[in-house]
């Protein structure tokens, strides 16, 4: 059973000149941990907000555990939690008076539904007379969380819950959606963090609007054919220019120490792209073919959805 | 219910621990009644005056030491010729020289008249206006005096009353207008500027995102201003009492049920904004704009409204603070009862409700612009 279902949804701002999601359409399962990935401004957001009832699509129907988002707009806001990318909980009250606060609202009390956040909850505790606002990032998710899980939601959304936070507590975090999954929430996430998507079920890869594919992570990045090298050098800007000069180079980005090339003629002319940058004077020039990760894969999906041939 | 009180809960802390606002809700009211009460008071007192004598005789000594014994006047100077005369007013040590000719008793006494010249620095027209009045009626005494027994040939006696304010306090017209611009600032711009704030914490989000109704959530925002409004108006009312010795005339039920209405328009006007805009800055700019300028031109608190041209009276009628003002000078000042201010009440009333029926017809649901 799905328990969120996005059909052929197009939303645009300003009288429909800025085009946020391009007749976009996805399942999420019951019980699944969906990511939705993809940088700053691929339309994330706007999605979340149309299906957390916030915003409403110009075209398409959305349900969330089988209510529409539009007609059952006051049941779908008493069974769905929601935590916006911006921190959105009150500044100048307490740990303890934001999570008093919150259970209230929605018609329940901390102590009734302390189980599902106790884990989380004890992390924060000994600062819970702490303002929010003076809390450290790590500390103001986890809260954050909190107040999204307090009312036992069926269906629980996570607008970009790492970013801004330190990788310790990134990895935590996710741990923590990892225990609630096996509670039987259903969770879709938003994160820029390429990284991320080997913590979920699935994921979605969003751009510009549109979706780039919808699969398992081992899948998508399976379905990535191209062959990939990474050539490393000692030079390493003035080696990514050169490599992008280079005639038979289809695509080169950095990654960290390599550059990640492909070449339009695959992997056979690799001799003589070592003697171009030889020529080039280039030192300590290492180049090995590899498997494409995540990144390399969005890069590929989304030159592809740019310039479709 | 129990949402609705966790909510007022919430806002009484947000109020308590932000100091700026903590300052704005107790310490306006107080300033600016201390403000108008001892600091910017319209009233002459102690004005100083010197005095020019050419003839120096019991007479002119008499009515000298009235007008410095009086209340209004201090002579701090006394002038040798009519030369000094500019030199005291440039200098602006005194506002009035009163000038006495040459055999001011001789020529009272036998010729039965003779002249005092005033003369006043009308640099401030106002003050320079009210000296003279104040001093002139101490002459006008002490010309009663002079002609108590005799029997004069014609005369028409003037008998002045001030109805309602016999002392001329400027407290009778300020305090009510004091509270005015007071709840015109405090109801509409901390209930707009509250709103406005949820909205770009990103908090109405969440709060969107509950079951709350955004009706409860409007009037759960409205219900703690009302109540500290409610407080400052009666801060205000024992301040005039107590401190400003200013005695209410009328019901004060009915001046604070009136006062409560007008608390509510306030409200109402607050919450209009606030569905309008989304950042604080500009919830407040047009509150002080939009608002308390005109508030406090066309509430007839400061500036006439009968000298206004046409166009202005008639835009005046649009102000709420105008019919609030009058309702309050009517039961204060003039204690006169509800019968009396049944018309500006029901103005008032009327446009509580326009204000607040638009307000919550444009109340969003949900984030669309």
């Amino acid at each position: 059973m799905s328990s969120i279902s996005v059909k052929n949804i197009t939303k645009t701002y300003e009288k429909g000149k800025v085009l946020a999601l391009d007749n976009i359409s996805l399942e999420v399962k019951s019980g699944e941990l969906f990511g939705l990935i993809g940088p700053d401004g691929a339309g994330k957001t706007t999605l979340f907000r149309i299906l957390t009832t916030l915003l409403v699509a110009d075209q398409g129907q959305a349900t969330v555990a089988g209510l529409d988002v539009v007609k059952n707009l006051w049941d779908i806001r008493k069974i769905v939690g929601y935590m916006p990318g911006k921190f959105s909980l009150y500044q100048d009250l307490s740990i303890e008076e934001n999570l008093n606060f919150f259970a209230t609202v929605f018609n329940t009390t901390v102590e009734e539904n302390f189980h599902l956040i106790e884990d989380i909850y004890v992390q924060i505790e000994p600062f819970k007379k702490r303002l929010a606002g003076k809390l450290s990032g790590g500390m103001k998710q986890k809260l954050a969380l909190c107040c999204a899980l307090i009312h036992q939601p069926k269906v629980l959304f996570l607008d970009e819950p790492t970013t801004g936070v330190d990788p310790v507590s990134r990895k935590e975090f996710w741990d923590m959606l990892d225990r609630l999954k096996s509670r039987g929430i259903t969770i879709l996430v938003s994160t820029p963090y390429m990284d991320e998507a080997s913590r979920c079920d699935r994921i979605a890869l969003i751009q510009k609007g549109k979706i780039l594919d919808i699969d398992t992570l081992k899948n998508i990045i399976s379905k990535n054919t191209q062959l990939l090298l990474a050539v490393k050098g000692e030079e390493r800007f003035r080696l990514l220019n050169d490599i992008r000069a280079y005639e038979d180079t289809l695509t080169c980005f950095a990654f960290g120490e390599e550059n990640h090339v492909v070449l339009k003629s695959g992997t056979e002319k690799v001799d003589s792209l070592s003697k171009y940058l030889a020529d080039k004077n280039h030192k300590g020039v290492e180049i090995k073919a590899i498997e494409p990760n995540i990144e390399d894969t969005f890069i590929k999906l989304m030159l592809e959805s740019e310039n479709p041939q | 219910m129990k949402v609705f009180f966790a909510f007022v809960k919430k806002e009484f802390w947000h109020v308590i621990r932000d100091k700026r606002s903590l300052i704005i809700l107790i310490g306006l009211p107080i300033v600016m009644m201390l403000l108008f009460g001892f600091a910017l008071t319209s009233e002459v007192k102690n004005s100083n005056i010197a005095i020019l004598d050419f003839s120096k005789d019991p007479a002119t000594k008499t009515l000298v030491d009235r007008i410095d014994q009086s209340q209004y006047f201090t002579v701090n100077k006394y002038l040798n010729s009519e030369k000094e005369i500019e030199g005291v007013f440039r200098k602006g040590e005194v506002r009035l020289v009163l000038i006495f000719p040459q055999n001011f008793e001789n020529d009272l006494s036998k010729d039965k008249k003779t002249q005092v010249r005033l003369v006043a620095d009308a640099s401030d027209p106002n003050t320079a206006n009210i000296t003279i009045n104040y001093a002139s009626a101490i002459i006008r005494d002490y010309q009663n005096e002079v002609n108590e027994n005799k029997m004069l040939p014609y005369a028409i006696e003037m008998e002045t009353r001030m109805l309602y304010n016999p002392q001329l306090k400027s407290s009778y017209n300020f305090v009510p207008g004091v509270m005015t611009l007071i709840m015109m600032l405090l109801g509409a711009m901390m209930t707009s500027v509250s709103i406005v704030k949820e909205k770009e914490m990103g908090t109405m989000e969440i709060l969107l995102v509950s079951p709350m109704k955004p009706i409860m959530v409007l009037i759960s925002k409205a219900v703690p201003y009302m109540v500290l409004c409610f407080l400052d108006i009666i801060l205000i009312l024992l301040m005039a009492v107590y401190i400003l010795d200013m005695p209410i005339q009328g019901s004060l039920v009915l001046l604070l049920a009136e006062s409560l209405l007008f608390i509510i328009t306030t409200l109402s006007l607050g919450l209009l904004i606030s569905v309008n805009v989304n950042s604080q800055q500009v919830a407040m700019f047009i509150s002080l704009v939009a608002l308390l300028m005109p508030s406090l031109i066309f509430s007839g608190f400061m500036f006439p409204i009968e000298n206004m041209p046409l166009p202005l009276q008639v835009m005046s009628n649009l102000i709420p603070t105008k019919w609030y003002y009058s309702i309050m000078k009517a039961i204060m000042v003039k204690g006169l009862s509800f019968e009396f201010v049944l018309k500006q009440t029901l103005i008032l009333a009327g446009m509580t409700v326009f204000f607040l029926s638009i307000a919550i017809k444009k109340f969003k649901i949900n984030l669309e612009a």
